[in-house]
């Protein structure tokens, strides 16, 4: 499938810094692609220059193949990590005011179901909760039925109902067949949400692929967590895996059946086992040494 | 106490630590004390001012003792008849001509008027022959409204505007519109339009409501009154949009505005006349919109001056306005 856009060796240079460091993607038309990274890798930096915000100091970006003209921003969608709408107008004044900015839209009565707004329509968008605040942004990204549209830290700051709300949102947006692309900090977003991932780390692309794709290069099928004290040192003879997590030891393995028989064989004290699934958390840690929020 | 100390102290590093501001609010009132001081210095208080036509350097020939008369200001006129209207509204006290046969004139109805006519009598062989006038005084608050007016619309187009726009280039919501198709000069004139209705609206109340109470003297058209004041509002605007089209700093933007406002408002005549200040401070004066909107706002009220009288306030408002825009449009930043 042609990509919907993509970058080939951008470079972001702003004073005594180099926020983007020579990335290069190609985004599927239809896909969630996720962009993580820490604090600072130039996630933030990356999708500006790809919205069209800013220009890069070197390298190309194509939308459909083409340099971004002056159609691209009557057909991307746009939600930023910070933004303020106009003060003193209602949740439906706003829609009606962006309405007007495209010359096509999707009608209002449309957005409003889409985006479950019909309760807070007439509301002042300065008394919004930060869960209708973001739908009500998410709806401005969509008013003109963009094909590509980007998601700055959509959910950063929600409480976890808020969020899973706005991911549901997200999902019956995607299958409109629309292409996202996302920056998350959080791990269990990017992994609900994202067919691709990138992670970033100083302004480069340490890792991309499928989430799963990435897990089962990084590790291995599951992971088993046992507490430090029960049997820390009869599994540092073992040859297993074992990654120290703190109060926990987590060792990695791709034959449960055959790491349970060795350790108990050895006398380890399975009483506390626990048996878990490794994570993009755990990706994210491995490749850019840096906890994510969560 | 150490709650509001921490919160002090955070203040004062943000102010120190904006350069812009700190400058602004340290150059500005030197500017102010040294531009008034130069401007306006002297130790003459002047008490009446007299027009002459045909050259002060004539009168202090031909009356030298009059000419050194303290507390008289005389002002030149090269036109005898713009001397005699002067007179005639009261804005004159007196109108000497000595251009040919020595005349004064004086309005029959002006107290001041009539203790300059005793002092020119009391100057020994004095030649001036009385010519009256007659015409309605020009009460200080007809003078003054124009000013008054200006003044308000010019606090309100530049502050109005500009800070509005720092605002919501700081709050991102300019980097919201400029992911849109929304183009730069399309916000900037929608700024202008929005800000010049509103101003107009509140102006024309204010005037109407005033005037239920005091009767202004309105002696020409007030079409063509709204034509120079929608000039005038327009022009400023496009000033305040200039302004805003860069910073991101309120503070900053505070700095900017007052620089430009007080002299405005000191120099464009809506306080008190620039008749007899200096040649410099005239031609300064020049260079500012409100100056132009009040010299012809004034015209049309007081004299009932045609529009082909104010059409050079008319152009340069006109002309101002559009640079300004295309300016503000070119320069202006979403970011």
């Amino acid at each position: 499938m042609s990509p919907i856009i993509s970058v080939k060796q951008l470079v972001k240079h702003y004073p005594g810094v180099v926020a983007v460091d020579g990335i290069s993607l190609s985004i599927p038309q239809g896909i969630c692609f996720g962009l993580l990274g820490p604090n600072g890798a130039g996630k933030t930096t990356t999708i500006e220059i790809l919205e069209g915000i800013h220009m890069p100091t070197s390298g190309t970006v194509l939308y459909k193949g083409e340099p971004l003209g002056s159609r691209y921003r009557e057909e991307v969608g746009i939600q930023f990590q910070h933004t303020a709408l106009q003060e003193f107008l209602t949740v439906r004044e706003t829609l009606e005011l962006f309405e007007r900015l495209y010359h096509q839209t999707v009608p209002i009565p449309e957005l409003v179901e889409l985006c479950s707004l019909a309760d807070i329509l007439n509301r002042d968008t300065r008394k919004l909760s930060g869960g209708q605040r973001q739908r009500l942004l998410l709806a401005l990204a969509l008013i003109n039925d963009p094909e590509l549209i980007f998601l700055d830290e959509p959910t950063t700051g929600l409480d976890p109902q808020a969020r899973r709300n706005f991911w549901d949102l997200v999902k019956l947006v995607k299958s409109r067949n629309k292409t996202i692309v996302l920056t998350t900090h959080y791990m269990e977003e990017a992994y609900a949400l994202c067919d691709e991932i990138a992670i970033m780390d100083k302004g480069r692309i340490v890792s991309q692929g499928t989430p799963t794709q990435l897990l089962s290069q990084h590790f291995g099928d599951v992971v088993l967590q046992l507490p430090r004290s029960d049997s820390g040192s009869k599994l540092a003879q073992l040859g297993l895996n074992v990654v120290d997590a703190g109060d926990m030891l987590e060792i990695s393995t791709n034959r449960l059946h055959q790491t349970i028989q060795q350790l108990i064989e050895n006398g380890a004290n399975l009483d506390r086992l626990r048996i878990r699934a490794w994570t993009l958390e755990d990706l994210f840690i491995n490749v850019t040494g840096k906890k994510s929020a969560t | 106490m150490k709650k509001f100390l921490a919160v002090l102290h955070a203040r004062n590093m943000e102010f120190l630590r904006d350069r812009s501001a700190l400058v602004w609010n340290l150059a500005m009132p030197f500017m102010l004390v040294f531009g008034l001081a130069f401007t306006f210095s002297g130790s003459n208080k002047e008490i009446y001012k007299v027009g002459v036509v045909g050259g002060i350097e004539t009168l202090s020939r031909i009356a030298p003792v009059l000419q050194a008369t303290l507390h008289i200001k005389f002002v030149e006129y090269d036109e005898l008849n713009k001397g005699i209207d002067k007179v005639k509204h009261h804005q004159l006290d007196m109108l000497l001509d000595v251009s040919a046969a020595p005349k004064y004139w004086v309005n029959s109805s002006s107290p001041n008027g009539y203790l300059l006519e005793r002092i020119v009598w009391g100057v020994e062989g004095h030649q001036f022959q009385r010519q009256a006038v007659e015409g309605r005084e020009i009460r200080y608050v007809d003078w003054f409204l124009p000013g008054i007016l200006g003044m308000n619309m010019m606090f309100s187009c530049l502050f109005g505007v500009g800070f509005v726009i720092v605002r919501y280039r700081k709050n991102g919501f300019l980097k919201r519109l400029k992911a849109t198709p929304l183009g730069a000069f399309q916000f900037l004139f929608a700024q202008l339009i929005s800000r010049l209705l509103l101003i107009m609206v509140i102006t024309t109340v204010v005037y109407s409501g005033c005037n239920l109470f005091i009767d202004f003297n309105m002696q020409g058209s007030y079409w063509n009154l709204l034509l120079v004041t929608t000039l005038g509002a327009m022009c400023m605007i496009s000033i305040g949009l200039l302004i805003a089209a860069r910073t991101a700093s309120e503070e900053f933007a505070g700095g900017i505005l007052n620089a430009v406002t007080w002299p405005m408002m000191l120099l464009s005549g809506a306080w008190f006349s620039l008749e007899g200040t200096h040649a410099w401070v005239q031609q300064l004066a020049q260079i500012f919109p409100l100056t132009h909107m009040i010299d012809a706002t004034r015209a049309i009220m007081s004299e009932g001056a045609p529009l082909s009288q104010v059409m050079p306030q008319v152009w340069v408002l006109a002309l101002m306005s559009v640079i300004f825009l295309a300016l503000g449009a070119w320069v202006f930043k979403w970011e």
